[in-house]
């Protein structure tokens, strides 16, 4: 089986991005995978807007506090911090939503894709809208720049401090809980690095923590100033020596090289194609676009056994199918929804060590609520599924589950275990998606939409498909097609 | 016009599934039916984090009483079950299930290094590891991986809900979610998934799309033989029309059927008291009381109380001072309770926590509750706990 070359642009588009839009399915047939490479990368130069959701009250609350430099957040009132937890909450929501438009309309599709990883790799859970801002913007704008100076913003941003708690790292009372996760999750993986040695840097580390308005601060006199050692080494250390040493280590390189290996080319790591990788990762000096222009104008990367190979996450899954069909839904909290059914949801990761991925996303009911979804989103067909309660997002407060259902119905989960009647509201613009297939004779559409939607080398059989499509005029067949395509295990694929 | 794919196939049986299913998944369609008497796990999750201390109450503890002015249970409304303890005044079904030897109560169930997020301690409690280990995998999802290796159905364990937790899910299986037989029924049983099913051709284990294909037969096939079950001696008892109350209903009935369900999960919450506890943790608790209550009424009823084993736990218990908010923050260890015809500890089975005796204002642990899950697993389910939790822990002698 030869892979076309329609193929090899499909793979390059959903892997280094979220797949072709409806626009460009046209220049998916005819430009060759170096020169979309080449657009992908260019359109990604530009540094990224910082996406700023948050609300004007609570910029009051935190600048006022700034002003009077009562920088600890204990400095709060009771109910000033319990207005920041809820309109955080809030604004989280907002932020989601804000980041998934990028996702689905931004040119910037291989920075966003990028991101996404990021964002699963420096993996946080903290309520304060601030903070997630902050952290989002490091991530997004360093996506394709420099690890080593990603790792150092990341590990003084607010929102990891907080959540790795080196804010009750001090002197004398060590918290060991950054330095353990910044080797093992984020530099070496474990089995590179002794117990002593997270001992060792934790001390390191301490003083470093956060101001109510997320900047960074060092605490001098909480700092433990005294001679450490650590991998090998030993001196006054303070946590920037920390990182610098960490980066030192080749093993840094092959660990984020692997982690890359398997989300972006294939599950089943390839040690000698890592190798490689790893190489000239570690001696451009972590520059991340070089390891990624190296993986996508590879031919290894276009070979048939990684092609459809590997399974979607629900961000993929929901961004991909907004690329491709065009639409307005009118309660975008139903995306929310979405990601809580499906077991990803943005700024939620499960823990530190990010969304496990492959397939832990399946099991029977994230697959059965992903094969419904093209058909919700297309018929606006009514459904009943409720989502399990996150009790760190909700601070103990009822889920209300605004989040699809529709006004005027019965929102009471509990009262008589019927979840909420939900609906997604969308109006698909199928203009520019129809317009690809204009010249595709009426006996090969099947074969063209199937070769647009799915990834897989054998699509669905055909006369199935003629079962459950609306033949009564060419659009129907098209659209409806698309749709039962959508709604197969196989496009659960790319 | 809208697809057509609303044609349910009416005639749901076991026979007509199986047809359907592709042919490398036949070979393994066997029926395991489970012979009457067989245990059964009812896992009961308290959301949120409950505030042990005022779920069973050490009524003559001064210290009790002093951290917690406003919110400490007086020992006049507690329902005293000895000298020193009483349990939560909305909870009467219990302190029935108490005097008639039919409850155990576990106190101080925790793990070292706990963790004070939801989330990550839920986690470590689905997935039964370590608090410095991240593990993808639940113990009840690896119980499933040891006894149905090959099967085709993963009926063994269930979860009443929409979502299926993470202690559902193995390293090869993942149990089965759903909030209503009927429903999970209805929304499986389109033509168009069993047609896809039909005309997938199985080429090579390894691919990721048969892995799917893999899990569509095995949720449809479930569906047919979980609406089966349910349809076969549904129970006549009124239970409360609560979430837990109709959930514990749909248990019972398939209790009584002959599935070969081994392990039932559902959960209640929010107990996150941080505000209000007194009224919110009353209104959970009432909704406990009288969902348990039916449940095991019920079960006694038709003579299969001393088979099952209900046990609940929550992720953790809260501080031992009450917050300025007339709640309690999140804490550590916490009490767990087993119910059920078979207990071989009743009452209360080791010592209320010590709380002059506090790590930074919070409980220390006495059990660690991977002990618990080992005595479950070994004792009741009689399965290899050793190879499922990863290494050896100590069996207690509750069950």
């Amino acid at each position: 089986m030869s892979v076309s070359n329609q193929q090899r642009n499909k793979h390059l588009l959903w892997r280094a991005g979220f797949g072709p839009a409806a626009e460009e399915l046209q220049q998916v047939t005819t430009a060759s995978h170096k020169t979309y490479y080449k657009a992908l990368l260019n359109a990604s130069s530009k540094t990224p807007a910082y996406i700023d959701v948050a609300d004007d009250y609570l910029k009051g609350l935190v600048m006022g506090i700034d002003e009077i430099g009562q920088m600890e957040k204990r400095q709060l009132t009771e109910d000033q911090k319990k207005q920041l937890r809820e309109k955080s909450r809030d604004g989280l929501k907002n932020l989601n939503l804000a980041w998934l438009g990028q996702m689905i309309n931004s040119d910037q599709q291989l920075r966003e894709k990028m991101s996404l990883f990021w964002h699963g790799h420096f993996s946080t859970r903290t309520i304060n809208i601030f903070f997630q801002q902050q952290l989002l913007d490091i991530t997004r704008r360093n996506a394709l720049g420099n690890f080593g100076t990603m790792l150092r913003e990341v590990s003084k941003s607010a929102s990891m401090l907080n959540f790795l708690n080196n804010n009750q790292n001090r002197k004398g009372h060590p918290n060991e809980n950054f330095a353990r996760e910044v080797m093992e999750l984020f530099t070496l993986g474990r089995g590179n690095y002794t117990e002593d040695d997270i001992k060792e840097s934790a001390r390191a580390f301490t003083g470093w923590g956060a101001a109510v308005n997320g900047d960074f601060v060092f605490r001098q006199n909480l700092h433990d100033a005294d001679d450490k050692s650590f991998l090998g080494k030993s001196g006054n250390f303070n946590g920037d020596d920390i990182l610098d040493i960490i980066l030192e280590k080749k093993q840094t390189a092959i660990f984020i090289t692997q982690k890359i290996y398997r989300y972006f080319v294939n599950e089943q790591a390839d040690p000698d194609k890592i190798e490689w990788l790893a190489d000239r990762f570690y001696l451009s000096n972590y520059h991340i676009e070089g390891l990624m222009t190296d993986i996508f104008t590879s031919d290894w990367f276009y070979s048939e056994k990684n092609i459809g190979a590997k399974i979607k996450s629900p961000i993929e899954l929901i961004v991909g199918i907004r690329r491709m069909l065009p639409m307005q839904i009118q309660n975008e909290e139903s995306q929310l929804l979405l990601q809580r059914l499906l077991g990803q949801v943005l700024f939620y990761p499960p823990n530190v060590a990010g969304w496990p991925g492959g397939k832990n996303w399946i099991d029977s009911s994230t697959l059965m609520m992903r094969l419904r979804i093209p058909q919700l989103i297309y018929a606006g067909d009514k459904f009943q599924v409720k989502p399990k309660d996150d009790d760190d997002q909700m601070m103990g407060r009822m889920d209300k589950n605004e989040a699809a259902s529709i006004p005027n119905v019965n929102r009471k989960g509990n009262a008589n275990n019927k979840p909420p009647v939900q609906q997604i509201m969308a109006s698909i613009d199928w203009k520019a998606y129809l317009k690809q297939f204009e010249a595709v004779p009426r006996e090969n559409l099947v074969a063209a939409v199937s070769g647009m939607v799915l990834q897989t080398f054998k699509g669905v059989d055909q006369s199935l498909l003629n079962n459950y499509t609306d033949a009564s005029g060419r659009e129907s067949f098209i659209k409806t097609a698309t749709i039962q395509l959508m709604s197969t295990p196989e496009y659960q694929l790319c | 016009m809208l697809i057509k794919r609303k044609q349910f196939i009416q005639i749901g049986s076991l026979a007509t599934a199986s047809l359907l299913l592709p042919k490398f998944m036949k070979a393994f369609e066997l029926p395991r039916m489970v012979p009457p008497g067989n245990k059964v796990l009812v896992v009961l999750q308290l959301s949120g984090g409950n505030d042990g201390l005022n779920t069973v109450i050490p009524v003559r503890n001064d210290i009790y009483y002093k951290s917690r002015p406003k919110l400490g249970i007086q020992k006049d409304s507690a329902l005293m079950v000895t000298d020193e303890v009483g349990l939560n005044p909305a909870l009467t079904a219990f302190k029935g299930l108490y005097d008639e030897g039919s409850l155990g109560i576990m106190n101080g169930v925790g793990y070292p290094n706990p963790d004070r997020s939801h989330f990550r301690s839920m986690d470590i409690w689905h997935s039964a590891s370590n608090s410095s280990e991240f593990v993808n995998s639940g113990w009840i999802g690896r119980y499933l991986d040891a006894q149905c290796s090959g099967c085709d159905k993963p009926t063994q364990a269930l979860e009443i809900d929409d979502v299926l937790s993470l202690a559902l899910k193995g390293d090869k299986m993942n149990g089965i979610a759903m909030k209503d037989p009927r429903r999970l029924y209805n929304t499986s049983h389109e033509k168009y998934y069993k047609d896809l099913l039909a005309q997938h051709k199985n080429e090579d284990g390894d691919q990721t799309v048969d892995y799917l294909y893999k899990t569509m037969a095995e949720t449809l096939s479930s569906a047919d033989y979980i609406f089966e079950q349910s349809k076969l001696h549904p129970t006549s008892a009124t239970y409360p029309t609560t979430g837990l109350g109709q959930s514990l209903k749909t248990i019972a009935s398939l209790v009584l059927s002959d599935i070969n369900t081994k392990v039932y999960y559902v959960s209640l919450g929010s107990f996150d008291t941080h505000v209000a506890q007194e009224g919110q943790q009353k209104r959970l608790f009432t909704e406990l009381n009288d969902a348990v209550k039916a449940f095991t009424d019920d079960l006694k009823g038709n003579n299969r109380f001393q088979d099952v084993l209900l046990m609940t736990f929550s992720e953790f218990g809260r501080r031992v001072n009450q917050n300025f908010s007339g709640g309690t923050d999140h804490g550590t260890a916490n009490n767990m309770f087993f119910i059920g015809g078979g207990l071989k500890q009743k009452g209360i089975i080791n010592p209320m926590p010590d709380l002059s005796d506090l790590q930074e204002g919070d409980l220390k642990y006495q059990v660690d509750f991977k002990n618990v899950y080992a005595t479950v697993l070994n004792n009741w389910l009689k399965a290899d706990d050793q190879k499922i939790l990863g290494r050896p822990f100590d069996h207690l002698s509750f069950i």
